[in-house]
């Protein structure tokens, strides 16, 4: 009897087409890292650290100074976060906690249809009716608005998914000691969650200071004060490269190639850590 | 990757050793199927399975019993090679068949696996149509011809007692059927590749009473074609059933404190049950421990 | 002893106004004031997408979807049909090469890397891949693509795909996940190699499942706007040319619509955005049945 069988070519060339596929992600990143960075080399090498450093950005000039921009996208993401968080972690309570089943399905439904409508119709709607018609004009505020709109769902959604792995066993403890409803809430699901809660926001952030679409649109595109004012018209990274890239000179785009890596490191650094808390907080209470 | 998800704690995996050599097997006019010596078996670095030495007959259904834990189902895997899909897994010592060694570097795994079947405790059917189920192995096989293969449905069908049943529903899904008849289905498509052996891993354990008897009723036909080995829990069905028996144990080794397993006894089932050589298995069987 | 119908007992177990009580219900209160006030920017967007734009993509019917784009923005009329097939053959090509890749990657990680390091480099990799910004993923097909073979809607849908690849390997992976191990058992029993078994036993069990995540993929890419606006140029007129010559998409147009001082050019960007968002809403629509099926 023969158990030698044939050679198994057929067999080994699927495994090999597999792995290419799976190292096309390790390419695709490091081609971004290495051409990106190649290509931002004239700009940096003629400012120096001063590109992160100094105000001024004057392609006329010849001189780039990212600071604003720096300034532009962290403050309309802190923005945009700030009116999101108590709204999303509030949604998300309301749905797991207290609306009653019926209600749930469709208030998902709500939250995932708001997830899907593309940002450029964000933005379409934040410049014609945020800004015109209900005059609040292009300026910081503005994005930040239109940047907790779209958030807000990626947040939630995230947030229900923590929430819901806290132990039954601890909330109806909480309820048999004759607890509120809101006192559970605080005492029982809140302490569990606190962790995976803050990751979330965090991606929430991350994906605040990339979207460049609906920020382009109504930001305002001003040259550049750092300010609090949030009335101001301002800039952000993605939005100067998206606004300015279309009549740039070879150093102006080595520049907007330079925002983008910048850019690229800021949020992957925030997705990274965010990732990580929420990963170790759903983590910890599964183990409990 | 993770094969072996039946619930047993993997740490108290036992051993397996010959303390009492098979009984009749040396001095068998026609040669066993299956003869293990010294058989053993390690995920990583823990001995699981060791000092292995028995035969297994043709056309005889061969029993494995004894209490959780003591490698009945390792050493069943090892006959057809199932246990390579668990990183970690080596197997030392002679196992052949049909005087081949199946551990050779030569020998296919997926060739092994053509000619020695399995049927697993949970019934395992694909997400597809009772006639595509079946089909499965012959198509690999290369069998393309529609009627051929309906030819060899049939039969499996009938030879695993289900035809009647679900003649007029074949491309209906296998999902759709009850637990007995999807371990049926498995076992007709485990025949349809018209293997030698058929291995059964506690085949009936997670089936009711009358699909069990269904089950060792459909056994019995088996055997005049095939040849079994069954693991079993249950050693009234090992006593009903079966030709030869083969009793492992467990014990604490001291030296690595591990529980480890060991054959106790292996002989005609009429004797084991009977007349058992060794006061363990008579322990078992009478209930006293196990 | 407390007997039947204790009086002081009943009373005692009543509900009871405290401070506590109404704090709850405060907040209750609150939480699903947070949700009106989320779901009115989406009354709001629905509302504006049918009102402005209903009227200018179905006046005339199908004009708006088939006529080229005024080249002179100043002038009223449809239509955005380039932008429509621009979309369409951006996303499809996206969808061509991210797809099968991203579902290849998906079965190294969960059938034969599993753990292993490099394995999990790429997972994690993938992870940090969800991350980029878009505009990242459009100035990269723009150094490495369009620099040096123009405007093209390939290189759009080179972007998009970048993009969408990571997502699809996510969702696929935690797909196969899902499959029991006792299949693939089943399918090695019979003799079956591992290539047929993914790909005869896995993939096909997996399928609905793996569909619905590669919808919601293609739904996303169809509605982005950075990767497209370096690599697609600007074209008003139809080009069916995938790898050459430039192109323009939905969310381009309405981008570039969005800021312009004219009402024409403004009404056609309404009714871009209402087109767009229909078919997003039709790709999700298709997912959520692929999931329902599923779940079965």
């Amino acid at each position: 009897m023969d158990l030698r069988g044939k050679r198994a070519y057929a067999d080994t060339g699927f495994r090999w087409v597999a792995i290419v596929a799976a190292s096309l992600v390790l390419l695709i990143l490091g081609a971004i890292a290495v051409s990106m960075t190649a290509r931002s080399w004239p700009v940096l090498g003629r400012m120096g650290l001063d590109f992160f450093t100094s105000r001024r950005w004057s392609p006329a000039d010849k001189l780039y100074g990212a600071l604003p921009f720096i300034w532009g996208t962290l403050y309309t993401a802190a923005i945009a976060v700030a009116i999101s968080v108590p709204i999303s972690l509030g949604v998300a309570m309301f749905v797991t906690q207290i609306a009653p089943r019926k209600w749930r399905m469709p208030i998902i439904y709500v939250l995932d249809l708001l997830a899907v409508v593309p940002s450029v119709v964000f933005g379409l709607w934040g410049v014609m009716v945020l800004s015109q018609h209900f005059g609040l004009g292009r300026s910081f505020l503005t994005a930040g608005i239109i940047l907790a709109v779209m958030i807000t769902p990626i947040i939630t959604s995230l947030a229900r998914e923590v929430i819901e792995t806290t132990p039954q066993n601890e909330k109806e403890a909480a309820l048999a000691l004759g607890a509120t409803k809101w006192e559970m809430i605080k005492g029982a699901v809140w302490p569990h969650s606190k962790g995976g809660l803050v990751g979330a926001v965090m991606l929430g952030l991350g994906r605040a200071m990339g979207e460049t679409i609906a920020v382009a649109l109504v930001i305002g595109s001003s040259l550049g004060q750092i300010t609090l004012h949030a009335l101001q018209p301002g800039n952000s990274m993605p939005a100067v490269i998206a606004n300015e890239w279309g009549e740039a000179d070879d150093l102006h785009k080595s520049a907007l190639i330079a925002l983008a890596v910048t850019l690229f490191v800021i949020t992957i650094v925030v997705n990274l850590a965010a990732n990580g808390i929420v990963q170790r907080s759903i983590k910890r209470s599964r183990g409990k | 990757m993770e094969l072996y998800d039946d619930e047993r704690d993997r740490s108290s995996t036992p051993a397996v050793s010959v303390r009492v050599s098979s009984s009749d097997v040396a001095t068998d006019p026609v040669p066993p199927v299956f003869e293990l010596e010294k058989l053993e078996v390690h995920y990583g670095s823990f001995r699981a399975v060791r000092d292995v030495t028995l035969g297994i007959r043709e056309h005889e259904i061969t029993a494995f019993i004894g209490p959780s834990g003591c490698g009945k189902t390792t050493v069943l895997r090892c006959l057809n090679r199932m246990n390579d899909l668990i990183p970690g897994a080596r197997v030392g010592g002679k196992l052949t068949f049909h005087g081949i060694d199946l551990y050779s570097p030569e020998v296919s795994a997926t060739e092994v696996r053509r000619r020695i079947g399995m049927v697993f405790q949970k019934p395992n059917p694909f997400p597809k149509s009772i006639y595509d189920n079946i089909a499965f192995g012959p198509r690999i096989n290369g069998v393309s011809d529609r009627s051929k293969l309906d030819e060899i449905v049939e039969r499996s069908l009938r030879g695993a007692a289900l035809w009647d049943e679900v003649k007029d529903r074949l491309h209906a899904s296998a999902l759709g059927m009850s637990g007995g008849q999807q371990q049926r289905l498995c076992i007709a498509r485990t025949i349809a590749v018209e293997p030698e052996v058929v291995l059964m891993d506690e085949p009936c354990s997670a089936l009711d009473p009358i699909a069990t008897a269904r089950i060792e009723e459909l056994m019995r036909e088996l055997k005049k074609t095939f040849t079994i080995v069954i693991v079993t829990h249950n050693m009234q069905q090992a006593a009903r059933c079966s030709d030869r028996t083969a009793f492992f144990t467990a014990e604490l080794d001291e030296k690595s404190e591990q529980r480890t397993g060991l054959l106790v006894e292996y002989d005609a089932t009429a004797r084991i049950f009977s007349n058992p050589r060794d006061e363990r298995t008579e322990n078992y069987i009478t209930g006293r421990f196990g | 002893m407390r007997h039947p119908g204790d009086p002081i007992l009943a009373m005692s177990l009543r509900p009871r106004r405290t401070w506590r009580t109404v704090k709850s219900a405060a907040m209750s209160m609150m939480m699903l004031a947070a949700f009106v006030i989320i779901a009115m920017p989406l009354a709001a967007i629905v509302w504006s997408l049918v009102a402005k734009g209903a009227s200018v993509a179905f006046a005339h019917f199908p004009d708006f979807f088939t006529k080229t784009i005024p080249m002179v923005e100043r002038r009223p009329g449809p239509g955005m049909g380039p932008a429509i097939l621009g979309t369409m053959l951006v996303t499809g090509g996206a969808t061509l090469i991210a797809v099968p890749l991203g579902i290849l990657g998906a079965v190294y990680l969960h059938e034969y890397g599993v753990q292993s390091r490099f394995a999990r480099l790429v997972r994690f990799m993938a992870m940090v891949m969800t991350g980029v910004p878009s505009i990242v993923m459009g100035l990269f097909v723009y150094v490495v693509w369009t620099m040096r073979f123009g405007y093209s809607a390939f290189g759009g849908a080179l972007g998009l795909a970048c993009l969408m690849l990571p997502v699809v390997i996510g969702s696929t992976e935690t797909m196969l996940r899902l499959v029991p191990n006792q299949m693939r058992e089943a399918s090695y029993a019979l003799g079956a190699t591992k290539a047929r078994t993914i790909l005869t036993v896995v993939l096909p069990a997996a399928a609905p499942g793996i569909v619905s995540g590669a919808l919601l993929a293609v739904a996303r890419a169809a509605g982005e706007t950075a990767p497209l606006l370096f690599a697609l140029g600007a074209a008003t007129s139809y080009n069916p040319h995938f790898f050459e010559q430039a192109n323009t998409a939905l969310s381009v147009q309405i981008f570039g619509n969005a800021t312009s001082s004219f009402v024409a050019a403004q009404d056609r960007a309404w009714g871009a955005a209402l087109a767009l968002v229909l078919l997003t809403f039709l790709v999700t629509l298709a997912a959520r049945v692929f999931t329902a099926r599923f779940k079965r």
